[in-house]
């Protein structure tokens, strides 16, 4: 420890204040005065960080901590590293808002957002931070890991895969129930490295095989994302998440700086000052809608069906503008239809729903057959429920009648008997 | 005097005898070597040479490579940078084997084999591809992907003398479409099938009508959906297979099925190579002892749910092994075990099974150490680790002077060395001086500048290197570049190198296939300079942000640091099919 302050005191009005670790031992008092004076606080430090001398490449030397009092902005080396601890004391997220403050705003109102999010379960520690966002010449986020091993667990930080928008520093904080994992656990970008047929393969592999359990979260799923005018697809771990909300916020971040792109109508300045919540009326309104290929190749609505049983059939997912979306039907009826669709070659009478569907939703909605079905089949699905509907109306007409013969008789008899 | 003489007698060495002579090279670099000597060498290898390598898609276009070799039959193309395996290369980057396919079918060349690599491949490409060329034998995609399961059906209805069909790790879009029905009957040439990465459901009658057909085949490789029952009845047909990847192998042990595939297997003398169990029962392994006596080849990395028990009961039966992937739920213990059973190992892959969770099944340091000590032939190990220590790497490196590949992944990539708190310098440091011929290295763990003195003093053959989240300052970078004379492929990311480096040693690149550099501290100015002084050399900025940028923004300050680079040299100039967000300098 003395040599760790050696270090600061020689140091002196060149060191920054970094708050790696959320160790308990920080005292809140330190913590808040990084609020005040992020960049050129001197004092605070955490001794812990400097003496295990973990961190980013580059944290590490005591000679490189006199470049920081060059920088104005935050830059590399101080990639904001947001305390990952399974800590009680709420003060964690206020260090991380102080130790992100150099950055966009963007952050704030996650953590904000962050606060009211319903899924972080704060006192177990079991939320996961995206550090992401990169700007050119202010704080570079990507691809920041921080290890931190008190007493045997491991914390790292976890960055969303390809959230990296470059005019707003988006920080993401994602909340998971792993209710059996006592601390978080987080990844960067592409690591470890594997390829993602591997990681794809031990979900699905890890999930059939009964005698795993008790693993949070096993592997990963990827999914890629496009979006209506977007260069370039993204791929999304859908299993970072654990409720729809979480996913179309993370999906917002993601693909803001596309929309803003687009809306935006006079250059950089523009970009800047778009507000988070304009962000999400744009997205939220009917600008845009998220669906999802699911196994069988449908476009679905995303959100009708179970959180599981979309993760399990989702196979793509697509931002579309709203209008583009109106044909699309809600995935539980689609499902149905589906079904329906192949069980009306062999039982007409179901063909009778199609009728419906047909009728009230969208007029030019032909099911799925599937590619093996003849064309011939088809059409005579279609000529069968024409004759379905007049054959069902006629039936429909006598049985009413019947029923007000029988009726009648019945009461006659019954009335002759009463008399 | 002399070498008049000599040179006269090269002259009139007849052409043919050149040729014949030149049939006994096979390794593409001892062609390259010999196409330099005099033009006639040139000349007669280049009309002789049938199988050509090319490292990267872009270095070179189709229309030269045909011009050049006009009676090329075998093709080896990689597209995208390494890193594009781990999602760090944004999708539509490129890559697309549609132009090399389109210009070969139209000059008529006589393509036989065709082996990519992270290459984008359409359906139309495959269709391309199976209609043009009639004598096509092989078809080896790895890890690409574009493509569909309708290409696959064009493929096999197409290529009436296919002989290889070998999908590894690909991105296919599985739509359920019946393409192993495609073949038709009058196929009878295949000698390997590997569709294991596919995920839909396959025609299993056809599958065995298929094998049994095909007295050739050596290997196959199934897919999950492939049933144990089908699987045994494969095995009854085909006993002659010498590389089995399974299905599913999950079954009742008890039951009839599962005896008879027992039977199956002990009939089965000629495997040497299993993988697959996609989808697998521990209870069920014992009916691959047998047959483990004799492997060399065993594959047990997609298969999670075997436990460290079944898997070193599995290993004690395997002494012949000389190429292990597992996972490390095989732990430490395990390790010791494949020590002791494997004498004959070389090369061994240990992957991580458990990405997120807190993981205690992981190995540490003492499994490689008691894996170095054990295997004596070990000259090429993947290893991910949950935690690594100076020492270990010293005694590994003390007992496998022979490493051709090493590459060390520790799960938490900045981590120190577990028992002293300091970088990982020294071990890697005497894993590069010990193995005099590492020609592959990745690093990870806390590094600093030292590390990379290290392998530029060291590393002389040293030919890819993968460094992330390492190195203090330029200086590392520059000791690389500097002291690796043979480096072909450095690729960097989370590492504080910047300008100063990238510029040091200019000329470097043209001796390199390509860099990458992401999440470094190179700015936008040092690559535009650089761009500027090197024409042979494509500098690519991957941009991320593209959408809606006009000119004159922000980001196009030459002090931006750029996010991602990757440059490689070229014969060709700018590629022309570089999407929006990839901007060439």
């Amino acid at each position: 420890m003395a040599s760790a302050s050696d270090c600061i005191s020689q140091t002196g009005p060149g060191l920054k204040e970094r708050n790696y670790f959320g160790f308990s031992d920080c005292s809140s008092v330190d913590r808040s005065t990084v609020s005040s004076a992020h960049l050129e606080s001197k004092n605070n430090m955490n001794m812990k960080a400097t003496e295990l001398r973990l961190g980013l490449p580059g944290s590490q030397s005591p000679e490189r901590d006199s470049d920081f009092s060059l920088l104005n902005s935050v830059k590399l080396d101080e990639k904001p590293l947001f305390p990952l601890a399974p800590s009680k004391d709420r003060i964690c997220t206020l260090s991380q808002k102080t130790v992100a403050s150099g950055n966009k705003r963007g952050f704030d109102d996650t953590v904000d957002g962050f606060s009211e999010s319903k899924t972080t379960n704060f006192s177990e520690g079991n939320w996961m931070f995206n550090a992401t966002g990169s700007d050119p010449g202010q704080a570079k986020l990507a691809g920041n890991v921080i290890s931190i091993r008190p007493s045997g667990t491991q914390l790292a930080i976890k960055s969303e895969v390809p959230a990296k928008t470059l005019q707003e520093s988006t920080n993401k904080i994602i909340g998971t129930n792993t209710a059996n994992a006592p601390a978080a656990k987080a990844q960067v970008v592409g690591w470890p490295p594997i390829r993602s047929f591997r990681k794809n393969s031990l979900v699905t592999t890890s999930k059939t095989n009964d005698e795993v359990d008790g693993k949070p979260g096993p592997g990963a799923l990827f999914v890629k994302v496009s979006m209506d005018g977007a260069p370039y697809l993204r791929k999304v771990d859908l299993r970072m998440y654990s409720a729809y909300k979480e996913l179309s916020s993370a999906l917002e971040k993601m693909f803001s700086c596309f929309t803003i792109g687009q809306c935006g109508p006079q250059g950089a300045p523009t970009r800047k000052m778009l507000s988070e919540s304009k962000l999400r009326d744009l997205l939220h309104g009917s600008e845009y809608v998220l669906t999802y290929e699911d196994k069988d190749g449908d476009w679905m609505l995303v959100g009708d069906v179970p959180w599981e049983m979309f993760i399990a059939s989702c196979k793509k997912l697509k931002i579309m503008k709203g209008s583009d979306a109106i044909g699309l039907g809600s995935s539980s009826y689609q499902v149905l239809l589906h079904f329906k669709a192949k069980k009306s070659l062999m039982y007409p009478c179901f063909v009778w729903d199609l009728a419906v569907y047909q009728c009230f939703y969208k007029e030019s909605f032909r099911p799925d057959y599937g590619s093996d079905v003849p064309e011939c089949f088809v059409l005579m699905s279609d000529i069968s429920f024409i004759c379905l509907l007049a054959f069902s109306c006629v039936f429909l007409e006598c049985l009413l009648r019947l029923r007000l013969y029988l009726l009648f008789i019945l009461n006659l008899d019954f009335l002759v008997e009463a008399q | 005097m002399c070498l008049f003489q000599f040179q006269s007698v090269m002259n009139y060495f007849p052409e043919e005898v050149l040729e014949h002579v030149f049939d006994f090279l096979t390794s593409h670099r001892d062609r390259n070597t010999v196409s330099l000597v005099c033009k006639s060498w040139y000349s007669v290898e280049r009309f002789s040479r049938e199988k050509v390598f090319i490292g990267n898609c872009y270095a070179v276009n189709p229309e030269r490579l045909i011009a050049r070799f006009p009676r090329l039959r075998s093709l080896t193309l990689k597209g995208k940078p390494h890193f594009a395996d781990f999602n760090l290369v944004p999708d539509g980057w490129g890559g697309h084997v549609y132009p090399w396919i389109e210009a070969m079918a139209k000059s008529g060349i006589n393509l036989e084999e065709l082996k990519l690599k992270r290459m984008v491949v359409s359906d139309e490409s495959l269709e391309l591809l199976a209609k043009s060329f009639p004598n096509f034998k092989s078809l080896v995609l790895v890890s690409c992907e574009g493509f569909t399961t309708v290409g696959l059906a064009a493929i096999a209805s197409n290529c009436r003398f296919l002989r290889e069909l070998d999908l590894q790790e690909n991105e296919v879009d599985d739509l359920k479409g019946k393409w192993l029905s495609c073949f038709p009957e009058s196929c009878t040439s295949l000698v390997s099938l590997n569709f294991a990465c596919l995920k839909g459901e396959v025609n299993v009658v056809a599958l065995e009508r298929l094998v049994a057909r095909c007295p050739n085949l050596r290997s196959l490789r199934l897919n999950h959906t492939v049933p144990l029952e089908v699987l045994q009845k494969i095995l009854v047909r085909a006993p002659q297979l010498s590389d089995l990847g399974t299905g599913s192998f999950t079954h009742d042990p008890d039951s009839e099925t599962f005896i008879k595939l027992k039977n199956a297997m002990k009939n089965c003398h000629s495997i040497r190579s299993l993988s697959g169990f996609l989808d697998v029962n521990g209870r069920c392994l014992p009916a691959i002892y047998p047959i483990c006596i004799s492997l060399t080849s065993l594959n047990l990395s997609y298969a999670p749910g075997i436990f460290s028990n079944e898997l070193i009961k599995l290993i004690c039966h395997c002494k012949k092994i000389e190429r292990l992937w597992i996972l490390d739920t095989i732990g430490d213990k395990g390790l010791g075990v494949v020590a002791n059973t494997c004498k004959e190992l070389q090369e061994l892959r240990v992957f991580p099974s458990d990405l997120y969770g807190v993981g205690n099944t992981a190995v540490t340091e003492e499994g490689l150490v008691a894996i170095s000590a054990g295997c004596p032939k070990l000259n090429s190990i993947l290893y991910f680790c949950q935690q690594m220590t100076n020492a270990a790497l010293i005694t590994v490196a003390k007992n496998c002077p022979n490493f051709i590949r090493f590459r060390l992944c520790t799960l938490d990539p900045i981590v120190p060395d577990a028992v002293t708190n300091q970088p990982l310098d020294e071990g890697f440091g005497a894993i590069v001086q010990s193995c005099k011929r590492l020609t592959r290295l990745s690093v990870s763990g806390l590094l600093t500048d030292q590390v990379f003195l290290y392998i530029g003093m060291y590393a002389e053959q040293l030919e890819m290197l993968s460094i992330a989240f390492a190195g203090d300052s330029d200086k590392g970078m520059l000791y690389v570049l500097n002291g690796c004379k043979k480096l072909k492929k450095l690729e960097i990311r989370d590492s504080p190198f910047g300008n100063m480096a990238l510029l040091s040693d200019m000329g470097k690149y043209e001796t390199m296939r390509s860099l990458w550099m992401s999440s470094c501290e190179v700015t936008l100015g040092g690559c535009k300079t650089l761009a500027e002084k090197m024409p042979w050399l494509n500098v690519e900025i991957i941009n991320e942000h593209e959408a809606g940028e006009g000119e004159g923004e922000a980001s196009c300050d030459d002090r931006h640091r750029v996010e991602k680079m990757y440059l490689y040299r070229t014969l060709v100039g700018p590629r022309k099919d570089a999407p929006d967000f990839v901007w060439t300098l």
